[in-house]
């Protein structure tokens, strides 16, 4: 366990202690390592713990599970160097985990698996990336559309039918999640709700290890069945979703295709997730919404800045020094992990003005909430895509939209990986016609 | 205003084709960037520096120097 050169010295909690420690610690830290704070306040903004360490510096020693120490940032523009800096390596047996995992640690302490590519470094990652990234290209996010367009038009016709009050997750969170799990794999529609149980399973953090280690050898073996399957389609035949493109390649092999389809696993969820929680915030703060409806054309900006003051995911990038690195006067020892604390990194009033306010009418601001360098989500353009035409479908559909229940009552769930709406009751008055 | 990308740097993130479509474009093999128009980069000076700034592995840079990171609203 290394001792930093420069823990910070000037908070009360690098004393000595003195006191018995409530319970006994298994590996010694440094009394000013802090833990990465997940737990939030307030379901829209970061753990309240991130302000002080801000206090602290760029960076600032971060404990992790398994005894190691390494490091924290809140800041963006020391971010930014790490994510682009090819000294620190995304390699999955090199980093330590930030927070406790319900799954078998071994499946993510030791190598990844062949194709699961954002635990990878150059030449594998880029290798595999390439043959990934034409899928999710901006053109291809704009056809998209279309497919957003149709799935929502029957959801949406089906809540004005029925009348108020509606629940958004039904109405819309759902829909999107099963049109993008399709959108991805290709699952058959009668199978769609069978593969979206079992990646409940593997992506909440409180599901027992021996319940998600069975969710997982389910959906591999389903996944290879679909790959077989894909297969066997013509050459010429379109592929009608990303894996089947992907299966096109006589390059990949199946234990490949395999991999590279479990790093879009969570894609359904996560969207589905930003989706919910976009619109629960949109309505939450009323005036930006009312602000959206007045000006259509602030609906790109209104997707970002719900990215970046929402930064959905708790647990952000994190990277393994190769070498000595100094950052921002920080002395970064070989071997240990620096985590990027991307919901506080997108609150960084160095470079965000009024960074705690949600503000529609924000320039394009490039927050980090799909990361930086050379890992930055391939997925991004499909969440902008789905938020804008969601919310655009929405609104012009029922512009009298609001909360049907007190603001701050509105069920939320929230784990170690992420937090969304379980339920998101509405109502409205008129209907646009 | 001169653009250059380095193709080998890029990463196909898409950012480029997200905020400047008039200046770039993405391979249909790797989503790798394309030049799409060179000769109208003076006529989106703002948006090729924009582009330059969100490139997530640095492939792109122009002849001009760029402005502060911080937030700016024009």
């Amino acid at each position: 366990m290394a001792e930093h050169g420069t823990p910070p010295t000037t908070t009360p909690d690098t004393a000595p202690d003195t006191t018995p420690p409530p319970t006994p610690a298994p590996t010694p830290a440094p009394a000013s390592a802090t833990t990465l704070p997940t737990e939030r306040d307030h379901p829209f903004d970061p753990p309240p713990e991130f302000g002080p360490l801000r206090a602290k510096g760029p960076l600032t020693p971060l404990s992790f599970p398994d005894g190691h120490v390494g490091w924290l940032t809140t800041s963006y523009a020391t971010a930014r160097k790490v994510l682009s800096d090819n000294r620190f390596s995304a390699r999955q047996e090199l980093r330590h985990l930030p927070i406790e995992l319900a799954v078998a640690k071994e499946a993510m302490t030791g190598p990844p698996p062949p194709g699961f590519f954002m635990h990878m470094d150059p030449p594998e990652h880029t290798r595999y990336r390439r043959k990934l990234a034409s899928s999710f290209s901006v053109r291809r996010m704009r056809e998209f559309e279309r497919k957003i367009e149709r799935a929502l038009a029957e959801p949406l016709a089906a809540m004005e039918r029925q009348g108020p009050p509606a629940d958004l997750v039904t109405t819309l969170v759902g829909p999107v999640r099963s049109l993008v799990t399709t959108e991805l794999f290709g699952v058959p529609a009668a199978d769609v709700d069978s593969f979206q149980e079992h990646t409940s399973v593997i992506l909440d953090a409180d599901s027992p290890a021996d319940k998600v280690g069975e969710s997982t050898g389910h959906l591999a073996q389903y996944v290879m069945g679909l790959v077989t399957s894909l297969r066997a389609e013509p050459a010429e035949q379109e592929p009608a979703s990303v894996l089947g493109g992907l299966v096109k390649d006589p390059e990949l092999s199946d234990e490949e295709l395999l991999g590279m389809a479990l790093l879009f696993l969570s894609a359904p969820d996560t969207t589905a997730n930003m989706l919910g929680l976009g619109a629960y915030a949109l309505l939450y703060h009323h005036e930006q919404l009312a602000a959206l409806l007045a000006d259509p054309t602030l609906a790109d900006g209104a997707v970002e800045e719900l990215l970046r003051y929402l930064s959905i995911m708790n647990v952000g990038p994190f990277r393994a020094a190769l070498e000595d690195v100094d950052v921002d006067g920080c002395p970064v020892r070989a071997g240990e992990t620096v985590v990027v604390a991307v919901p506080a990194v997108n609150r960084d009033p160095d470079r965000f003005g009024s960074p705690d306010t949600l503000d529609v009418t924000r320039p394009p601001t490039g927050h980090l909430t799909f990361g930086h360098g050379m890992h930055q989500c391939l997925g991004q353009h499909m969440i902008r895509v789905t938020m804008k035409t969601s919310y655009t479908l929405l609104l012009g559909r029922f512009p009298g939209l609001r909360l049907a229940v007190p603001p701050d009552e509105v069920p939320l769930r929230s784990n170690e990986a992420t937090h969304h709406v379980r339920n998101l009751p509405v109502t409205w008055d008129g209907i646009a016609r | 205003m001169r653009i250059v990308v380095r193709r080998e740097r890029c990463t196909s993130a898409g950012m480029c084709a997200l905020t400047a479509p008039e200046l770039f474009d993405q391979s249909e093999d790797d989503g790798r960037v394309l030049l799409a128009d060179p000769d109208r980069s003076d006529e989106h000076r703002a948006e090729a520096r924009r582009a330059v700034r969100l490139c997530p592995s640095g492939a792109i840079s122009t002849d001009e120097p760029e402005p502060s990171t911080r937030e700016h609203r024009s």
